[in-house]
């Protein structure tokens, strides 16, 4: 029946046989998709994009790359010199993880500003929180490889995190070692993880689609669509909004690896690993700057390990400390401005992060890190109760075909 | 026996019964959990240190080249060893101060063999980066001993964690004197 809808006779009898084409058929016509959404509704498809250009260009860099602490620096300058349009492959790699964090912070913020999170998308945000975890991971182990100074002491400084565990703290650094120090066996497993760790990111993102596709996506005015005239189809309306997106986004991308390709890395990974000097000033690659001062904020070893790890873990518990029954902002004129506190809080550890943990930086993160925790845990779920939200429209349509009606 | 129960013998394939056939069931399981438990114990212990990683070598180090006041720097399993020649000054001053105020209560006696050699494995007891306050002119932090420029941990001249997040003194690691010149780390 649904072979039909194909002309071509190959695709028809291969549909028959096995039905991926009706599968996508179905996604990209039957698939109705709120009519309201803006451009922040890119970042998703942004996001998958990403993953697959850090696939394409990891895969032939390790064709290039060798895991042993004597080669591993010398195989990266390789690639860079020698290796036929290495340079090129490893700066896509190398700036293309810097923006796929810039995406997914734009991606979570968007969610956080819309009220995406909340019922019934309540796994669907605890799915993407498991990815962002994952990326950090990936991005974390592929920062080592290359084996410069920021390789080395970045691996050391965050293995220890682990240390911090009462007992068996000292065993799980063992152990994530292979040693008594970050060393050859350490690169080795590094490498065999980030080229695992994608693709468990690639079926992560699958559950991920499931879930958005069992009730679609949310809004910027945050209601549910409530018939054929709130929605449209996914192809070509926004398909060819994706467009515009995915071309700005490669335009960004190709200024980055083309005329500033070592602007987002730190200069110290260009010297290579010594393990008997730490360098003067050790900073995480700038998507972790917010995590590390909310570490370094604390002077306790294992109370900073965990308010860290806190600051990852109160994302999932979101949906159930934000009770508002209303999703987007928009309409929720005090919970905007603490958004914005919020926004500001997380640019302000970012920025505290990569400063040296002394005088008024210490104390300025520690006040940053008391906000982060202050939003969550207790300006939301007092917003929830005491705020009040301005009126919802009545659908999706309403407010648009009233500012039709104005103009005409 | 089986007339002291009061009700009749329920029939096998009454759901709620705890039979012989659930006690198959519950058992297969857990042979089964235990199977792949004992399988999959390589795989994850592969990781841990290797046999050669496990053998390295100690290290001997002739200490009577290091003149008062000066130290060297060693490698011991990978990582670095200071090994310190103090003054007269630093000895007292590692001796001046109560040792149960502070965060890791020890001695300076009980850390050292000589009291004017000081070896210390010289990885910060926070997040692991090496100190500074080896080399002549580097920063020794407020108690003149090492400062780990990571986080900002200040040791005193005894290696002892005196501020800053780094939650335990620098170890010293297990040495013997072979003669009168030369140690022997590990
Ligand atoms: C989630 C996706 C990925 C992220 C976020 C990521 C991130 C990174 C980062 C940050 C680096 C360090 C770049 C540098 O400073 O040199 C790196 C290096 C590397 N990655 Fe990936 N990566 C991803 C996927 C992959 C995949 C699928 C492979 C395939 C095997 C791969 C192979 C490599 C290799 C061989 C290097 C070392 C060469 C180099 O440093 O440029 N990566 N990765
Ligand atoms: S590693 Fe030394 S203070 Fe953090």
């Amino acid at each position: 029946m649904s072979a039909e809808k194909f002309s071509n006779p190959v695709v028809r009898w291969i549909d028959h046989r096995l039905p991926v084409f009706s599968m996508l058929d179905h996604e990209k016509y039957d698939y109705p998709v709120p009519k309201n959404l803006n451009y922040f509704w890119n970042f998703g498809v942004l996001a998958g994009l990403a993953l697959v250009i850090m696939i394409v260009t990891g895969i032939v860099l390790a064709m290039n790359y060798t895991a042993h602490v004597d080669h591993a620096f010398s195989s990266v300058e390789r690639i860079m010199r020698d290796v036929n349009h290495g340079w090129l492959i490893r700066y896509i790699h190398m700036n293309a993880a810097s923006f796929f964090f810039i995406v997914v912070y734009i991606h979570i913020f968007r969610g956080l500003y819309y009220g995406s999170y909340k019922a019934p998308r309540e796994l669907l945000w605890m799915l993407g929180v498991v990815i962002f975890l994952l990326m950090m991971a990936t991005a974390f182990m592929g920062y080592v490889l290359p084996w410069g100074q920021m390789s080395f002491w970045g691996a050391t400084v965050i293995t220890n995190l682990f240390s911090a565990i009462p007992l068996v703290g000292e065993s799980i650094v063992t152990f994530l070692w292979g040693g008594f120090s970050v060393d050859n066996p350490t690169l080795n497993r590094f490498f065999s993880l980030h080229y695992l760790m994608p693709f468990v990111i690639a079926g992560v993102v699958v559950l991920h689609i499931v879930a958005l596709h069992r009730f679609g996506s949310n809004n910027p005015i945050g209601i549910d669509a409530k018939g054929p005239q709130d929605t449209i189809s996914f192809h070509p309306y926004y398909t060819i909004k994706d467009m515009v997106g995915i071309a700005m986004f490669l335009l960004l991308l190709a200024v980055a690896v083309f005329f500033f390709p070592n602007a987002m890395g730190h200069p110290d990974n260009y010297i290579p690993a010594n393990p008997m000097q730490t360098p003067a000033h050790i900073v995480p690659e700038w998507y972790f700057l917010p995590f590390y001062a909310i570490l370094r904020a604390v002077p306790d070893k294992l109370g900073g390990v965990l308010l860290m790890f806190a600051a990852i873990f109160v994302l999932f518990i979101l949906p159930w400390l934000d009770r508002s029954p209303v999703r987007s902002a928009r309409f929720r004129p005090v919970f905007r401005i603490f958004f914005w506190l919020l926004f500001i809080d997380c640019i302000a550890l970012g920025y505290l992060g990569g400063k040296p943990a002394e005088g008024v930086y210490v104390v300025l993160s520690r006040i940053a890190t008391v906000w982060y925790f202050l939003h969550f845990l207790l300006i939301l779920p007092l917003l929830s109760v005491f705020e009040t939200t301005r009126p919802l429209p009545k659908s999706i349509s309403e407010p648009v075909l009233a500012t039709a009606k104005g103009v005409a | 026996m089986a007339n002291t129960n009061s009700k009749p013998a329920k029939s096998a394939t009454d759901p709620r019964e705890v039979g012989r056939r659930d006690f198959i069931v519950v058992a297969t399981y857990a042979m089964g959990a235990v199977g792949a438990a004992a399988v999959v114990w390589p795989l994850i212990d592969q990781m841990n240190p290797a046999a050669d990683t496990l053998a390295l070598a100690s290290t001997e180090v002739d200490v009577s080249k290091i003149a008062e006041g000066q130290a060297i720097t060693v490698t011991w399993r990978g990582k670095p060893v200071f090994i310190r020649h103090r003054t007269a000054d630093e000895i007292t001053r590692a001796n001046a101060i109560d040792s149960s105020e502070l965060r890791d209560p020890q001695e300076d006696e009980a850390r050292v063999q000589k009291p004017e050699l000081l070896v210390l494995v010289g990885v910060c007891t926070h997040l692991g980066c090496v100190p500074l306050g080896q080399k002549t002119g580097e920063v020794k932090g407020e108690y003149d001993g090492w400062f780990c420029p990571c986080h900002g941990s200040h040791y005193d001249t005894s290696g002892r964690i005196r501020k800053g997040p780094a939650p335990t003194n620098l170890e010293v690691p297990p040495y013997t004197f072979l003669s009168d010149a030369v140690i022997r780390i590990g």
